[in-house]
């Protein structure tokens, strides 16, 4: 068997920029989500928030760690294993990466030591003025990595020189077509998920009877925000699935399997898309009703694959599941919230043990949504990096072997495994030592300094360490 | 395409060479003090190392992110062509660096794996310094290049030159992390630091002359550059520069000044690095494109100009601020208890 270099470069990218994704993921909604904290803390001088706020600090620090050093290694790959791509697209794309380092990640690492260790330095508010920045910059961030997406999405602005794009404008480059659309699902997407992660650890603490203020506060805190949105999360997609019909129809014939173009199209719910034959076997569909969601008029009518040469169709079995299983769990989402309506007028939201039980089971939910939605959005966008114009197979640097992706892909593979199962593990402490054990979160200071440095530590592992340090 | 009047292509050459420069110089010493972390006397020794960065290590490496992503943003030809030529040295730094990075905390959250993440920390930092090394002494020695691509192998990188200047670049970083420590301890460790300081000063000169030999042999411009008439005039104050400093640099490790050692390291690497400057210039990729070939389209130069040359001095400002806000020695209860 031949290795082939594209094939497996594919399959690092995938690997390394999967695991980055799910740190934002949290991150960009948990640095928000302090940032309330710390707000509600400074108006309404209550204890709780505070509290809050100081546990979720501890927790979020982890992750940002993770986050900073999966995140390194990402622009290095579009050198190491993408150099032609690097080569044909870097005057467009390159400013975008560059003002993220500048505008974000220069901000977040500046003002993340404050938020960490400020606490007694710098007055409340320059504290909550910290905790604003590096949620600053975790906006920032995703927007100009979701600029460059969405560009090489739905490519405009540029002109092509010799095989090379070229800006031609700016304004149109950055916001182009499907930005707006991709930036609001993304973004709300990460709220969404943090918050069933919030939920998910409060009803934790419900459920064993442990730090039940915080915990009330935390369930009916995050409920509100997620009937908000959720449901509009779902009309984002919605909005967004019809942009990409637009710009992108041969995807979006992808994801809803339809090889035929024709009127009064079914919605199919479940299929076995057949690439080979383009077909699909064992269908569960729903007359009609496709034409009615992506044009919104029974009669009309939605393209198939067919109306494309076959070697310009992206794999249909991986997006067309990928997507359902986004859609089901945004499904399960909506549900959830409903049932917690019911309850709460019901007077009985804290003391449904099925409810908590399912909130508990329902953390991990957003993460795997995320990972579904952007498998769709990335397979249903091939072959091309920059769509319809520059083909992944043309992307890939000339002068790597098999070999040479292979030994990369399996020293990324044992490192990150290493590295996020212990992080996750030691995330899962903390929440499990919860918000009133771990101490106050802020360091004691000496001479006017702070007595940690930036990756601070709850105070109950000192023991350990002290024993440690015996030893 | 559209004319312009003014040539960005020597203020992006300036910012880069700065940030770069900035990397080099602050990592490096991060990254030195983790080397040196591995001989450092006990426990006790060891915890003092690792606070003395612990604040600000993540703010260094954020500059490894803007030399990345400034090369490919102002000359991404070199980009294209150089990182993949360093494929495996830039995947083993990589890696090294995560393992580093995530040492910092993990140390002290897992107190019973504490030696696993101590051994991580500290050849962590030193396979990342030497992949760094590698890269340099690929990048003078040159690329295989065809067309705008690199077209030699993956392996053509490790070669007895850069396998050396991997070597050497181990002694650099030590000597700029001593000079560090003598700056952030006192007593007993301060004379450790002092004495390992010592060590990678020869190294550090060794390493310097050999090169300054190397290379001219091994490069015909190189030799050119540097021993034609009249650049033998006006490039002669380098190496006798070099030769003050590496004598003042040796006088301040061995008596009490606690500044100098610091310093002085910072100007050798200073001087270093325009005498690599100096052999190759104005190629990006050597002894191929010049910088002038490889950059950016004058539209993409412009447009990133204009926020650089705001946010950069913002930037500058505060991470100053944040190296204010630890200021002074390390003290053995400072630090995580
Ligand atoms: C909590 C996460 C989450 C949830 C519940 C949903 N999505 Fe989503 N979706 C994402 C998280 C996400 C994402 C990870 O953020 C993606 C990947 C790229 C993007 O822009 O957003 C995405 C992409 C994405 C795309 C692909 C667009 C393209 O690439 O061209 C469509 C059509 C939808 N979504 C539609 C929906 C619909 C109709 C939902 C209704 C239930 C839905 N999403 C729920
Ligand atoms: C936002 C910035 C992103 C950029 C610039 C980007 C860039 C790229 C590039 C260059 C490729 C082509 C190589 C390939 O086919 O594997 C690719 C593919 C891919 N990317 Fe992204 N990506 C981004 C975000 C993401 C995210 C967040 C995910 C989350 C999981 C993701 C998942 C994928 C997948 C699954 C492929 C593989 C497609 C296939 O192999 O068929 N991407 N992306
Ligand atoms: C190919 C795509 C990507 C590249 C090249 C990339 C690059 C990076 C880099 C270099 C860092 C570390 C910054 C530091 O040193 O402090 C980082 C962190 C971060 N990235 Fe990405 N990234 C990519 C995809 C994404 C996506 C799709 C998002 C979100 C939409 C995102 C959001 C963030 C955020 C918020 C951080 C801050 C750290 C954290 O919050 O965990 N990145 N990224």
């Amino acid at each position: 068997m031949s290795l082939d270099p594209v094939l497996l470069s594919r399959l690092q990218f995938v690997w390394v920029i999967a695991w980055h994704i799910l740190l934002p993921a949290f991150t960009v909604g948990s640095a928000s989500y302090i940032a309330v904290l710390e707000g509600l803390s400074l108006v309404t001088g209550r204890e709780i928030y505070f509290r809050l706020s100081s546990f979720w600090i501890r927790i979020f620090a982890v992750s940002f760690g993770m986050g900073v050093v999966s995140g390194i290694v990402m622009p290095f790959q579009f050198g190491t294993n993408w150099s032609r791509f690097s080569d044909a697209t870097a005057n467009v794309i390159s400013p975008l990466l560059a003002y993220e380092g500048l505008t974000a990640f220069f901000l977040e690492s500046a003002f993340l030591g404050v938020l960490l260790f400020g606490r007694k330095l710098v007055p409340r508010w320059a504290h909550f003025i910290a905790a604003l920045m590096v949620a600053a910059g975790t906006l920032l961030s995703s927007f100009w990595i979701l600029a460059t997406n969405s560009w090489m999405q739905t490519p405009v602005g540029y002109e092509i020189l010799d095989g090379r794009f070229f800006p031609k404008d700016w304004t149109q480059i950055v916001f182009n077509p499907s930005f707006p659309y991709r930036l609001a699902h993304t973004v709300v997407a990460f709220y969404v998920t943090t918050g069933f992660v919030v939920l998910g650890v409060a009803a934790y603490y419900l459920r064993r009877r442990r730090f039940l203020e915080e915990g009330r506060l935390m369930v009916s805190m995050t409920l509100w925000l997620l009937t908000i949105l959720v449901p509009g999360q779902i009309l984002l997609g919605d909005l967004h699935g019809l942009n990409t019909l637009e710009y992108q129809p041969a995807k979006l014939a992808a994801i809803e399997a339809h090889w035929q173009t024709g009127s009064r199209v079914p919605l199919i719910l479940f299929a076995i898309p057949d690439e080979a034959r383009a077909t699909n076997r064992d269908v569960l569909e729903i007359p009609v009703l496709g034409s009615l969601v992506l044009t919104h008029d029974p009669n009309g009518t939605v393209r198939g694959l067919k109306d494309w040469p076959a070697d310009q169709w992206p794999p249909v079995a991986i997006p067309f599941f990928a997507f359902r299983v986004m859609v089901g769990i945004g499904l399960l989402m909506l549900a959830l919230i409903a049932a917690s309506w019911w309850l709460r007028l019901h007077d009985r939201l804290f003391a449904a043990g099925w409810f908590l039980r399912c909130c508990e089971l329902a953390s991990p939910l957003g993460f795997i949504a995320v990972l579904a939605g952007w498998v769709t959005t990335e397979v249903g966008r091939q072959p091309w990096t920059v769509y319809g114009l520059m083909r992944t197979a043309a992307s890939v640097s000339p002068s790597l072997t098999g070999a040479d992706v292979l030994a990369s892909f399996i020293g990324y593979g044992v490192v990150y495994l290493v590295m996020f199962s212990a992080g996750l593990f030691f995330m899962a402490r903390l929440v499990r030592q919860g918000p009133a054990e771990t101490g106050e979160g802020e360091a004691p200071i000496e001479s006017g300094r702070p007595d940690r440095p930036v990756r601070a530590l709850p105070s109950e592992a000192e023991p350990e360490v002290e024993s440690g340090r015996a030893s | 395409m559209t004319q312009t009047v003014i040539d960005f292509v020597p203020i992006w050459m300036l910012i880069l060479g700065f940030g770069v420069f900035y990397y080099v110089l602050f990592d490096g010493f991060d990254l030195g003090v983790g080397i040196l972390y591995g001989f450092a006397p006990g426990l006790e020794a060891r915890n003092l190392v690792m606070n003395s960065i612990a604040p600000i290590w993540d703010g260094n490496e954020t500059w490894l992110v803007l030399g990345g992503v400034g090369l490919f943003a102002a000359f991404p030809l070199a980009f294209a062509i150089i990182i993949p030529a360093v494929y495996f040295p830039i995947l083993v730094m990589l890696l090294a660096l995560v393992f580093r990075g995530v040492a910092f905390e993990f140390r002290y959250r897992d107190v019973a794996h504490m030696t696993f993440w101590d051994h991580a920390f500290c050849y962590g930092s030193a396979i990342a310094t030497f992949a760094q090394g590698i890269v340099l002494g690929a990048f003078i020695q040159g690329f295989e290049v065809d067309g705008r691509q690199f077209s030699g192998g993956s392996l053509d990188c490790f070669t007895p030159f850069s396998i050396f200047t991997g070597v050497a670049l181990l002694f650099g970083y030590g000597l700029l992390g001593a000079g560090w420590l003598v700056l952030k301890t006192q007593g007993a460790l301060q004379d450790w630091a002092r004495r390992h300081g010592r060590w990678c000063f020869i190294g550090v000169i060794v390493a310097i002359a050999v090169v300054s030999v190397w290379t001219p042999l091994m490069r015909a411009e190189i030799a050119r550059r540097w021993f034609t008439w009249p650049n033998i005039a006006f490039l002669s104050p380098v190496p006798i520069l070099t030769l003050l400093l590496a004598y003042w640099e040796w006088r301040s490790l061995n008596n009490r000044s606690e500044v100098a050692p610091f310093i002085g390291g910072m100007c050798l690497f200073l001087l270093a690095y325009i005498g690599i400057a100096i052999s190759l210039w104005p190629m990006i990729v050597p002894y191929r494109f010049t910088l002038w070939e490889a950059a950016s389209s004058p539209s993409t130069q412009a447009f990133l100009l204009v926020g650089t040359l705001f946010l950069l001095p913002i930037i500058l400002m505060y991470t100053g601020w944040s190296y204010w806000v630890f200021r002074g020695k390390v003290r053995a209860e400072l630090g995580y208890h």
